[in-house]
């Protein structure tokens, strides 16, 4: 039993490293590096010369090299921590609160038919409705365009949070809600120790998601109504005609939502220690 | 020990199982005593309703008519006393072994320390000492079976109920737990049903075998097994074995259903899952 033991461990532990596993892999970050500069050389390209493609034109297109420099005015304008704690603080919240109220709602939803017949056909009716849509009944509805704003998150981030916990729950393997029962897990025992962890994946997929869709959301409300945030900031450089601000807006938010997506899956995967270890062996 | 510890009175049991129009009766009019300790093997074709029983038997299945007691006690769900093992393991895979064993103790409120000293001797019976901080994910299909036995002990049941709970080992993992399960059984000394189609198996490890029919399951063979204990696994080739082997054989053959019935399971009809 000590062998089996042993050999596991070193399934676990990082492989040794060989020079010619060393080398594709260097190989391949130089193939990949290259394909990005290529990219940048030809928007270059097609900036610098104005170039006109048939129904796309690149006449107001900015240069790599002057989005740069919009980039360091940016940041030389001190403004730059304003937009990003305004965003973040916008997606923070809606993303926190959609994730509190979608996994209260998709355990009840996924576990009581009382609670389905209720809450559900409501929800589904509301859910093709994009979160964009909402933008002018949110300001309506809400004392400050803050919170409005905020709202607009909370409703891009809340279905795709709901519906995965539904789909998770009604996932749970019914064999081992029966074997908790026997085991004399009451039902409060059962959601905690059972039904939650069970259906953790899907709810960690869902906030993976919501999260994607809480940044799409909120460039899209920044825009509309605002005084600082890096959607907003991406929208005056259009007005303004500082067209390296376009790009650097973009860039920002794309770097955003891609950091908090990561957050997310590194949040998962230490909430999950289990799910790493199945494909270990 | 009393002398209703652990006994099973099955009185006129009618089972029914599925859904609407595809609502059979699985079980018909079965009446059983089983005693405190013994070793018991339901022996059947596939889809005999033996699995049935069994869920009857757990509290997950409701009688159509009849009443099963478990000491006395009409059953009305499932209980940490009767212990369920089914073929597929159903550890719970966010749990690391130790904390799988140890999740009977919890639900009682036990303490971490004291909850954890009693999983390790459980372990350790079953020949898992090591293996504590594990995920079920990371053993093998023999190993997961005999945490699943574990867990189900560390509750102290009075009634064992396990279905066909090496039917998807290999043959020699197999042969190796039917031992495994006779040593732990001989120090716990509950009462054992339990569920196979494999007439070794339950030859095997018997003390009663109750063979049945197919559908509407009936028993249609009550029978002691007085093979001397410990049993060797040399057991099989002896002259009685293979004579009681073919007498099974020409029952369980005897029925008159060609085409195999799909397998049932203590929570109902077949799971479209597994």
């Amino acid at each position: 039993m000590s062998a089996v033991l042993a050999s596991d461990l070193a399934a676990s532990a990082p492989r040794p490293r060989q020079g010619s596993a060393l080398r594709r892999r260097a190989a391949a970050w130089l193939a990949q590096g290259a394909a990005i500069v290529a990219f940048i050389a030809l928007w270059h390209a097609a900036a610098a010369t104005h170039a006109r493609l048939g129904i796309v034109s690149f006449e107001n297109v900015p240069t790599p090299l002057a989005a740069l420099e919009a980039g360091r005015d940016l940041v030389d304008s001190g403004k730059l921590g304003r937009h990003l704690g305004f965003s973040l603080w916008r997606v923070g919240a809606g993303f926190l609160s959609a994730a509190a109220l979608g996994v209260t709602l998709g355990l009840a939803i996924g576990r009581f038919h009382a609670a389905r017949r209720a809450l559900l056909p409501p929800l589904e009716l509301l859910r093709p409705i994009p979160a964009v849509a909402w933008i002018p009944l949110a300001i309506l509805m809400f004392p400050s365009t803050e919170l409005s704003m905020v709202f607009i998150t909370f409703v891009g981030a809340l279905f795709p949070v709901l519906l995965n916990t539904i789909h998770g729950v009604e996932g749970v393997d019914r064999r081992l809600v029966a074997s908790a029962r026997s085991l004399g897990a009451g039902r409060w025992a059962m959601f905690a120790q059972v039904i939650l962890p069970a259906a953790a994946p899907s709810i960690a997929t869902g906030m993976a998601i919501g999260m994607g869709t809480c940044w799409f959301c909120l460039v899209s409300a920044e825009m509309i109504s605002g005084q600082f945030g890096i959607g907003y900031y991406t929208w005056e450089s259009y007005t303004l005609q500082n067209y390296g601000g376009i790009v650097v807006g973009m860039l920002v938010i794309g770097l955003l939502g891609m950091g908090c997506s990561a957050l997310i899956r590194g949040a998962a995967r230490i909430a999950m220690p289990w799910a790493r270890t199945e494909t270990a062996r | 020990m009393t002398a209703t510890l652990g006994r099973i009175d099955i009185e006129h049991v009618h089972m029914e199982v599925g859904e609407g129009a595809g609502r059979f009766e699985a079980l018909h009019d079965v009446s059983l005593r089983l005693e405190p300790g013994e070793f018991v093997c339901l022996l059947g074709p596939s889809g005999c309703g033996k699995s049935t029983l069994l869920g009857a038997l757990a509290g997950h299945l409701a009688p159509a008519r009849g009443t099963v007691r478990v000491e006395c006690m009409a059953v009305d769900g499932p209980d940490p006393r009767r212990g369920l093992v089914f073929q597929q393991h159903t550890l719970f895979p966010w749990l690391r072994v130790i904390d799988n064993v140890a999740f009977g103790l919890k639900m009682k409120g036990v303490g971490r320390a004291s909850r954890h000293a009693r999983a390790h001797a459980l372990l350790e019976s079953v020949g898992l000492a090591g293996f504590e901080m594990r995920w079920p994910s990371q053993l093998s299909g023999g190993m997961q079976q005999r945490v699943e036995i574990a867990r189900v002990l560390i509750n102290e049941p009075h009634v064992l109920l396990m279905d066909e709970p090496f039917g998807a080992l290999d043959a020699l993992t197999r042969s190796r737990m039917q031992q495994l399960l006779l040593e732990v059984w001989e120090r716990f000394r509950t009462t054992v049903v339990f569920v196979t189609h494999d007439i070794d198996e339950a030859l095997f490890l018997a003390d009663r075998l109750l063979v049945m029919s197919a559908r509407p399951g009936r028993i249609v063979e009550d029978r002691r097994l007085d093979f001397a204990r410990p049993r060797e696994a040399t057991l099989v080739t002896s002259h009685e074995f293979v004579a009681l082997k073919r007498h099974c054989l020409q029952l369980l053959h005897g029925g008159e259903v060609d085409t195999p019935l799909p397998r049932m399971t203590p929570l109902g009809p077949p799971i479209a899952t597994s």
